[in-house]
This record gives C-alpha cells, structure tokens and sequence, in this order.
C-alpha cells in the first residue's frame, strides 16, 4: 500500500512537471497561427452572404463533409432499428398481453411544465434551423431540440400520445426526406451546370432570414433528418422497452 | 488571458470529470456526465464559439444521457425477463 503510494506520487509529480513544461509553450488563449479561419472569416460573408461563418464553412465550404456526418446518423439510426427490431420479433409470441402501457403522470405541475416546454422547444428548434445561416445553431443543434418536444410530450402524457404526435411512418418519412433533400439540393448546382453542392441560389441580404442561397435549405433538410432520426430512435426505445413496463 | 470566469469552469469542469469516472452507478453516471457536458458547453460559449457550445448541449448533455437512460431501461427490462423466466 505504502510503495503504491510512494509509486503514484513519483508518478505524479513527473506528469505534473511535464505538463506543466508543455502548457507553458503554449500560444496565449484564443491564439491562432492557420491561414484558412482568417481567409474564411475575411470573405465568406461577401462571398456567401452568410453571418454565420460556421455555417457557411458546414454547409457550402465543406458541404461534403456535413453530406458524410448526416448519413453517419442516418446509418446510426439504421442500425439501432434492425438490432432491436430483431429481438421484438423473438420475444413478441411470448408475454404480449402481460405488458401494458405506462400510465400518465398524476401530477398537474408536471403537465403545466409540458404545457409551457413544448411550444418553446419547438419555436426554437424551428428559429435555430431556420436561421443557422445567420445566428449560431443550424440543422443539428435544432434537430435535436425539435426533437426534444415528443419526449416532453411522453414525458407528460403516454405513450399513445408520443406515438400519435409522431407516428412511425411520419419520422421515417420525414428522415428519408431529409436526407435525401440534401443530395438533391446538391445536384442543382449539376443541374445548373456547375459542381455538385454549388451555392447556386439567390443570396439575398446579409443577415436576413431569407439569405445566403443553399445553406438555408441545406440547413432544413439536416434539420428535418435530425429531428426526425432522434424521434425515430426515441420511439423505438419507447416502443421496445418503456411501454412494456407497468 | 484567461478570465477568472473561465478558470473557475475549468475547474469546475475538472472535477465534475473526475466525479464522473469515481461516480460506478450507472444511472448516476448518467446525470452526472449530463452535467459535465453543461459545463463543456458553457466553457465553449466563453471561449466565443457558440456554435460548439450548441451542439455540445444538444448532443453532451441532452442526447447522450438520455440514450445511457434508455439503455438502461432495457437492460434492466431483460434482466427482469429473464429472472422472471429462471422463477417459473
């Protein structure tokens, strides 16, 4: 016990003075030596008319890339739905009517929260997609709180009512489209004769809600993908594990 | 430099870090990694990049914790089946 220590202490120290010998060569916070971030910075409102210089990198510069992480999700999503879909199939003769559905919360105060919540995720969610071009956030970050709303709406009511609010054949549809939309608001720039994911819409006004072309689209379709993925992974653990709780 | 705000993050976020890995019960280790992605975010913010921050929400400390929590639920669920199972 007494070495260990004796061991971890030397241990210790030696990664201490290390570290401490690398941090202090480090450039000062907020420090940057690239050329790309000052050339983006410098030009992409000009170029895209759009303020958000984030989003004009994920969405125009480097659309591909977002192309690639929207189909990780979709595949993500994929994959959760065949493994578990494999195993309702196995067990579902079995105990079918021993499960019922979770009741409702009794609470008021709980219900008033839902009441209060809902409305505001998804306005948010909407204004966070729908403006990715021009303030922080974009299609992922307000997929995610669009999709927040159901599991508010489960959490406050039941099951049937998650599952009505967002039937199956809705977020699968509604996944398809978005990540299908993507690709095809890709091959407009083809279509226009340019290269494929070309800004090739008017830009409008800087700063504007309606501006800067294909990024406002894009931005749409990831948003729709997302929300629609995350509900859709949420209904089935909802479908698979929470119901059959009494 | 760094502003006396940013440090007391970082060492907030260093010790909800470290609470995560000493935390063993699962579900515990759930809040408690949902927290120390609130922190992460907040840091991102002060660091002036909002964007990061967002999705750090989005994802650290909504998404993940709440797929932990469904996990969980079914694990759990099959354990009761089969100890159900075992008893009959």
């Amino acid at each position: 016990m007494r070495l260990r220590l004796v061991l971890f202490a030397a241990g210790a120290l030696g990664l201490g003075a290390a570290y401490f010998a690398a941090a202090r060569g480090l450039p000062p916070v907020g420090g940057y030596s690239g050329a790309y971030g000052e050339v983006l910075n410098a030009v992409s409102v000009g170029e895209r008319h759009a303020t958000d210089v984030v989003s004009a990198v994920n969405f125009d510069y480097r659309g591909l890339d977002t192309l690639g992480e929207e189909f990780i999700l979709f595949a993500s999503v994929l994959g959760v739905a065949t493994i578990l879909r494999k195993q309702q199939g196995d067990e579902e003769d079995r105990d079918e009517p021993a499960w019922q559905a979770r009741q409702a919360p009794d609470s008021d105060a709980v219900r008033v929260l839902g009441v209060w919540l809902v409305p505001l995720t998804v306005s948010f969610g909407l204004y966070m997609i729908s403006h990715g071009a021009v303030s922080p956030g974009g299609g992922f970050q307000g997929g995610v709180v669009l999709a927040t709303a159901p599991l508010v709406i489960y959490l406050c009511a039941t099951a049937k009512t998650f599952l009505r609010i967002a039937p199956p054949w809705l977020t699968k549809a509604a996944e398809a489209i978005g990540a299908g939309g993507y690709v095809v608001i890709g091959c407009l720039g083809v279509l226009a004769g340019k290269q494929f994911l070309e800004n090739v819409l008017p830009l409008g006004t800087p700063g504007a809600a309606w501006s800067s072309g294909t990024i406002l689209f894009l931005n749409l379709t990831v948003g729709i993908a997302v929300a629609a993925g995350f509900v859709e992974l949420l209904a089935i653990f909802i479908e698979e594990v929470l119901r059959r709780e009494t | 430099m760094i502003g006396a705000l940013q440090f007391l993050l970082f060492i907030l976020l260093a010790l909800a870090g470290m609470q995560v890995v000493r935390t063993r019960e699962p579900l515990a280790q759930s809040i408690a990694v949902s927290f120390y992605g609130l922190v992460l975010s907040l840091l991102f913010f002060l660091h002036q990049a909002p964007d990061v921050a967002l999705s750090q929400i989005a994802v650290g400390a909504v998404a993940l914790p709440l797929m932990i929590l469904l996990a969980l639920a079914k694990i759990r669920r099959a354990r009761q089946e089969r100890e159900a199972e075992q008893n009959r």
